[in-house]
């Protein structure tokens, strides 16, 4: 039983933590021994991963694209993956090790996850080599691009949450109110009465 | 019911249910009768109905009872072009068929990234781990034995609203704001059980995880974890449904609604956050610049009105019509709800009754006497706070279009001079 003011729970043990603590920080804090390359990766990417996510990770139908979108942030459809949004690498290890191939998850060695995090840097022309390794020992160097772009919730200094702003109640708006935008026009919305997933 | 043994009284309930039928064939035949019917007296009342003559159904007939059949409309909705798949999905809250603050359990919508874990209680196992004095594991049973509370707490989706940053999209406040619930939890303060590790002075981040095939992780910061945070195992006085994390969630009031890990199994405590994918690909918020906020815990303070809305169009004409609509926020309660019903050049407080609770959600009336013409409606949200609500172009001015979450932005309806309602955006 523990120590504390209850006394209830047991003492947690090391292979009990081994077996759930898989998380790994972005300074490699949590990594497992083990080693990958490009050209490792990229048959097992063929036959785990390519169904949904394509063969070069651009995505199969809506499935998520992994590779690819590099400089379109600032465009009207951003094209968010692993090389033009993430900002850590660790991210995709521990992530694919956690929890893909969806419907299938921890079904990877630590060696496979190595090998595939190579093979998508490598899909992310961020390493250009196909006998690049990737391991626990080199694994810290490897910088995303986009690492310096992800910046604290600074939603308050927004103006409109200015401290002391009084909404207007009445003569707020001069002239007619125009409708600009219409949600039939689009018509996207499901129809169907009674089942759900109608 | 009818007594089937009885051949008499079967025959007199189908010649009944017959000439029910009949006087439901189509409206020409009740329009034509309504003269006869005014002077004679409506049937409903001058005849004797079937449920007034016939005995319903027994106490052992529902031991876990459902909604009247003539509520079948009153369900969950998904739209399945918003994701690739319905396992790792969302779908709605029927908003606008609800009143009052609490969201039928089985009405809560429902966000899985690896679908609904089903787990034996007595199979579930919660660790602590990481910097504490002592790492422990407990059982259900131990999580039992801790002193509880019950709060009641709007739970939204980041994303809630997310489709339409753009502009008008979905045609229904189901589907733009229905990504929300709030029920009463019972649970144990998180903190009790992080005292019972010992959390070492280092320790500043929370790390929460979830037992299913996603093994959703959220950082939490340690102030948050200490404070306010449940771990919950009843919702609305039962067991937590299995789409809510059966048997064990964890409760993070006010802030978004991913960080509120079902199906909880693990909670590690760290010098720093983890930057999982849940925080770093997704729940991040691309701004204009190019740059994305990371940590958008809060749920701002935002406002709906429920009904009229497109799924809830005005049907009896001219005259009284209740405006019915929720508010929220998760900085605190909600001071106030201001409701226009001409786009915006003016607005007059609306009513909030029932219950006014930190980060749960509000019920507001405004009653007008409706003259039949158009109507803008709009409502705008105010906290305790001070924080008021804004508009969607004001929230665009300030990040663009791609943020995805955290859409707080005013909703208007349209209601036309037949009482349909249509979602828009104004000048």
């Amino acid at each position: 039983t523990s120590k504390g003011a209850f006394g209830l729970g047991r003492v947690a043990m090391a292979d009990e933590i081994a077996a759930w603590d898989i998380d790994i920080r972005p300074d490699g804090t949590g990594l497992p021994e083990g080693k990958g390359t490009v050209a490792e990766g990229e048959p097992l990417f063929a036959d785990n991963c390519a169904v949904c996510h394509g063969d070069f990770g651009e995505g199969a139908g809506r499935w998520p694209v992994l590779a690819g979108g590099q400089d379109t942030l600032l465009k009207d459809r951003p094209v968010k993956t692993i090389g033009s949004y993430w900002p850590y690498l660790s991210t995709v290890f521990d992530y694919v090790r956690r929890a893909m191939p969806f419907g299938d998850a921890r079904s990877l060695s630590d060696d496979d996850v190595y090998a595939l995090t190579a093979y998508l840097l490598y899909l992310n022309d961020i390493v250009d080599d196909e006998d690049f390794e990737l391991s626990n020992e080199n694994f810290a160097s490897i910088r995303l691009p986009n690492e310096d772009n992800f910046i604290p919730d600074d939603r308050l200094n927004e103006p409109h949450y200015a401290k002391g702003l009084e909404p207007c109640m009445t003569d707020c708006k001069p002239g007619p109110v125009e409708i600009t935008a219409r949600a039939q026009i689009i018509d996207v919305t499901p129809e169907g009465e009674g089942d759900e997933n109608t | 019911m009818v007594d089937k043994t009885d051949p008499q009284a079967t025959k007199r309930a189908a010649s009944r249910r017959d000439f029910l039928k009949a006087g439901l064939l189509g409206g020409a035949a009740v329009a034509a009768s309504a003269g006869v019917a005014r002077a004679a007296g409506e049937p409903l009342i001058t005849e004797i109905q079937d449920w007034n003559r016939y005995l319903g159904e027994g106490v052992d007939v529902a031991p876990y009872g459902k909604p009247s059949e003539f509520e079948a409309n009153v369900v969950r909705r998904n739209v399945p072009w918003l994701t690739s798949d319905p396992v790792s999905s969302i779908n709605f809250t029927p908003l606008h068929e609800l009143e009052g603050i609490i969201t039928p359990n089985g009405l809560c919508f429902e966000r899985h990234h690896g679908g609904t874990a089903v787990i034996n209680p007595a199979d579930h196992r919660l660790m602590i781990n990481g910097l504490v004095d002592t790492p422990l594991v407990f059982t259900m049973e131990d999580l039992k034995r801790f002193p509880r509370e019950n709060r009641v707490y709007f739970l939204e989706c980041a994303a809630n609203g997310g489709m339409e940053w753009r502009g008008s999209q979905l045609n229904g406040c189901q589907f733009t704001h229905g990504m929300i619930h709030c029920v009463v939890y019972t649970g144990v303060p998180l903190r009790y059980l992080l005292e019972e590790a010992g959390v070492k002075t280092n320790g500043k981040w929370l790390l929460a995880e979830g037992a299913d095939a996603a093994a959703m992780t959220r950082s939490i910061p340690i102030e948050k974890a200490l404070d306010d945070c449940l771990v919950a195992f009843k919702m609305n006085g039962e067991a937590l449904r299995a789409e809510q994390g059966y048997p064990l969630r964890l409760c993070v009031p006010g802030w978004e609604g991913n960080m509120w890990v079902k199906w909880l199994r693990r909670l590690e405590i760290g010098d720093e956050p983890w930057a999982q994918r849940e925080e770093t690909s997704k729940y991040t918020d691309l701004l204009a610049d190019g740059k994305a906020r990371r940590h958008t815990f809060v749920m701002d303070v935002k406002s709906v009105i429920t009904s009229p809305s497109p799924q809830a169009p005005v049907t009896h004409g001219k005259g009284p019509l209740v405006i019915s609509g929720l508010a929220w926020s998760g900085s605190g309660t909600i001071k106030r709800v201001d409701v226009t019903i001409d786009g915006g050049r003016s607005w007059q407080p609306a009513r909030i009754d029932g219950p006014s609770l930190p980060k749960a959600l509000h019920r507001f009336y405004l009653d007008i006497n409706w003259d039949g013409s158009e109507m803008l409606l709009q409502s705008r949200a105010i906290d305790d706070q001070g924080l008021v609500q804004p508009t969607k172009n004001e929230l665009r001015a300030a990040r663009g279009e791609n943020s995805i979450y955290h859409n707080n932005g005013i909703q208007t309806w349209h209601v036309n001079t037949d009482g349909v309602v249509e979602n828009v955006e104004v000048s």
